[in-house]
């Protein structure tokens, strides 16, 4: 039987991964180009919230817009994360969207891959990715995966999905950046339910034990899990003793506070690691999502997207 | 190279000796490579390693699913970390890891799988790692290196520095003899020619088909011995000339009967070339006893290799 094959034009979006040939690049203290700091890092405070609102609004957009083109996608967790994602994006992260394997780029991994709608949008509105590619989310061949690919997506670090991945690759890069004397940091966002997994503590030990104070975990704290509350799930808390317990610097706070987020990411640690236990409310924006747990991956209809995007613009 | 007659009680060989002599020897040379194990320090002979550089052990204690990510994340910082971890708990433990962060990302890292088989004896099936070629030839992208001595593995590890792919290179224990020859990557090794009969082995059992091929040279039989060295991918022209030429082939691992060597081949050839097979491995979890013995106990044997071939032969 032949079958047709499917063509995608953005079956490939990203430039093949180079194998550094020398550790001299990422470790150079050379002065950052300005097109690589965060676009609203340096203004004045006010400003800078008034426009990292904006763009959390606009990705919170994106990434309803992109689930319902889809008719696939994690909405409520997209919707939660949605301000430490462009907090992170436009006020914090040093990157190259011209070239996105650059080593001297801070790390940021998406532990919890199945916000993928939510990332594939900060990427397309960092520069990383065409905006009109979101509309292949999970298409055929499309390189906009339901979790992120980083061969075929440039701006992603690893291929997130399996829970339970992310802060163990973040431990190694940030040992990576100790080892080679370079200032580049590592953030990586974590789910709440997903800290059930045992390899979490694992890294969190490792990564206590070394005090690596380049690394920045974020814990999107919106309380639900797939299938349930986490507390009558598997009980989580008390989360902050448990990281504190492991040797980390840990502060909590309202995940949807962005001058609060941008405050606490970028400061700098002194000798352990630092994590945020951000409390967030999963499906934050969109009234009828707000903490409810069918929406973990539940689709909105026509009218709930209307209903949705209506909301968000509001 | 032809081997045709090996001496009957040949000085052997542990493969991590000369496994931590490279890399150290390699780590001297390039300033990329760094070791990561789980608290195996000893186990996996690298003690000199991190006397010489003590930076470039990362040593995550006994946590392999931290220790695969970890290596990821070092590999994202442009490391070329080797994993050095007893073959079972690496690959089993960590197998998502490996498939994941490894494998799916395309890290270039090296997981070396230490004291692979039944290398550990007496400690018994839980400390055996008899599948790890059957479930890692199910993972897309991971190139299984088997050396079958101290040179080979030394040569293995030349090569792998520069692969930039992921690689599983298992590194005995047992002790071996010396069969020279470099390695040379997917790609078979024929150490002796014959038409009667093809003997494939891999690791441990390379020594030990040569012997049974003499054995056979007795009966006036000519049996081709072949060094499969790179299980995945399979060298297909050099096992389909010798389906031709030889008419019936035996494989020999010290690994699970299923999903192996014999199982790569036999997927091969009963699509291109169909011929009588035996295979010889490991068939039930190993009762109690040394390598030296469980391996006479499974026929893993000059004696069992050549009762296979003169019963394919009839």
């Amino acid at each position: 039987m032949h079958v047709k094959p499917l063509m995608n034009k953005y079956a490939f979006l990203g430039v093949p991964v180079p194998l550094s040939e020398s550790l001299n690049e990422a470790r150079a203290l050379t002065k950052r180009p300005a097109a690589t700091l965060p676009p609203f890092g340096a203004l004045a405070a006010a400003e800078r919230v008034a426009k990292l609102q904006e763009a959390a609004r606009a990705l919170r957009t994106s990434a309803v817009k992109t689930i319902a083109a889809a008719g696939m996608g994690h909405v409520g967790g997209d919707l939660s994360v949605a301000d430490i994602l462009a907090t992170l994006f436009f006020g914090v992260l040093t990157l190259d969207p011209k070239n996105p394997n650059w080593p001297q780029r801070d790390r940021f991994i998406l532990s919890k891959g199945h916000c993928a709608g939510a990332l594939y949008s900060a990427l397309a509105m960092r520069g990383f990715i065409a905006p009109d590619a979101l509309s292949t989310f999970m298409a055929p061949l499309s390189a906009l995966n339901g979790h992120p690919n980083r061969r075929k997506v440039p701006g992603v670090e690893a291929n997130t999905g399996p829970l339970g991945h992310g802060l163990p690759i973040a431990v190694g890069c940030a040992i990576a950046a100790r080892l080679a004397k370079a200032d580049w940091r590592t953030f990586v966002v974590l789910g709440d339910g997903e800290l059930q997994e045992g390899s979490n503590w694992e890294a969190a030990m490792a990564a206590g034990h070394r005090g690596l104070s380049n690394l920045t975990a974020i814990v999107d704290r919106n309380r639900l899990q797939q299938g349930a509350r986490t507390e009558d799930t598997n009980r989580l808390e008390p989360l902050a003793d448990k990281w504190r317990a492991f040797g980390w610097e840990v502060a909590e706070a309202d995940g949807h506070d962005i001058a609060g987020l941008f405050a606490f990411l970028n400061a700098r640690g002194t000798d352990r690691p630092r994590c945020l236990i951000a409390r967030t409310t999963k499906g934050k924006g969109v009234s009828f999502m707000e903490d409810r747990v069918e929406w973990h991956h539940k689709v909105p209809n026509a009218q709930q997207v209307q209903d949705a995007l209506r909301e968000l613009a509001q | 190279m032809n081997v045709e007659a090996m001496p009957q009680s040949p000085e052997t060989f542990d493969c991590r000796v000369a496994f931590a002599d490279e890399l150290t020897s390699l780590a001297r040379a390039d300033e990329r490579i760094v070791a990561v194990c789980n608290d195996s320090v000893g186990s996996s002979n690298l003690v000199a390693f991190v006397k010489e550089f003590p930076d470039r052990l990362i040593n995550v204690g006994i946590a392999e699913q931290n220790m695969v990510g970890v290596a990821a994340g070092l590999a994202n910082g442009g490391f070329i970390p080797f994993v050095c971890g007893a073959s079972p708990f690496l690959t089993g433990r960590a197998l998502e890891q490996i498939k994941a962060d490894i494998a799916y990302n395309h890290y270039h890292v090296v997981l070396c799988g230490m004291s692979p088989g039944m290398a550990y004896g007496e400690l018994g099936p839980t400390h055996h790692s008899v599948e790890d070629l059957a479930w890692l030839r199910a993972i897309a992208d991971l190139t299984i290196v088997v050396p079958a001595d101290p040179a080979e593995t030394r040569s293995a590890m030349q090569w792998a520095v520069g692969a930039n792919r992921p690689i599983f290179l298992r590194v005995g224990r047992f002790k071996v003899p010396a069969i020279g020859g470099t390695f040379e990557a997917g790609k078979i090794g024929t150490l002796r020619h014959g038409k009667d009969v093809t003997l494939a082995a891999t690791g441990t059992m390379v020594s030990r088909a040569l012997e049974a091929a003499n054995l056979l040279k007795r009966r006036g039989i000519e049996a081709r011995v072949l060094n499969v060295s790179t299980i995945k991918p399979l060298d297909r022209d050099t096992l389909i000339k010798a389906a031709k030429e030889t008419g019936r082939i035996v494989t020999a691992e010290e690994a699970v009967v299923h999903g192996g060597l014999g199982a790569a081949v036999a997927e091969l050839l009963s699509q291109a070339h169909p011929v009588p097979m035996r295979i010889l491995g490991v068939p039930e979890f190993a009762p109690t006893g040394s390598t030296s013995f469980l391996l006479d106990h499974f026929g893993l044997n000059a004696a069992g290799i050549a009762a296979a071939a003169l019963e394919l032969i009839g």
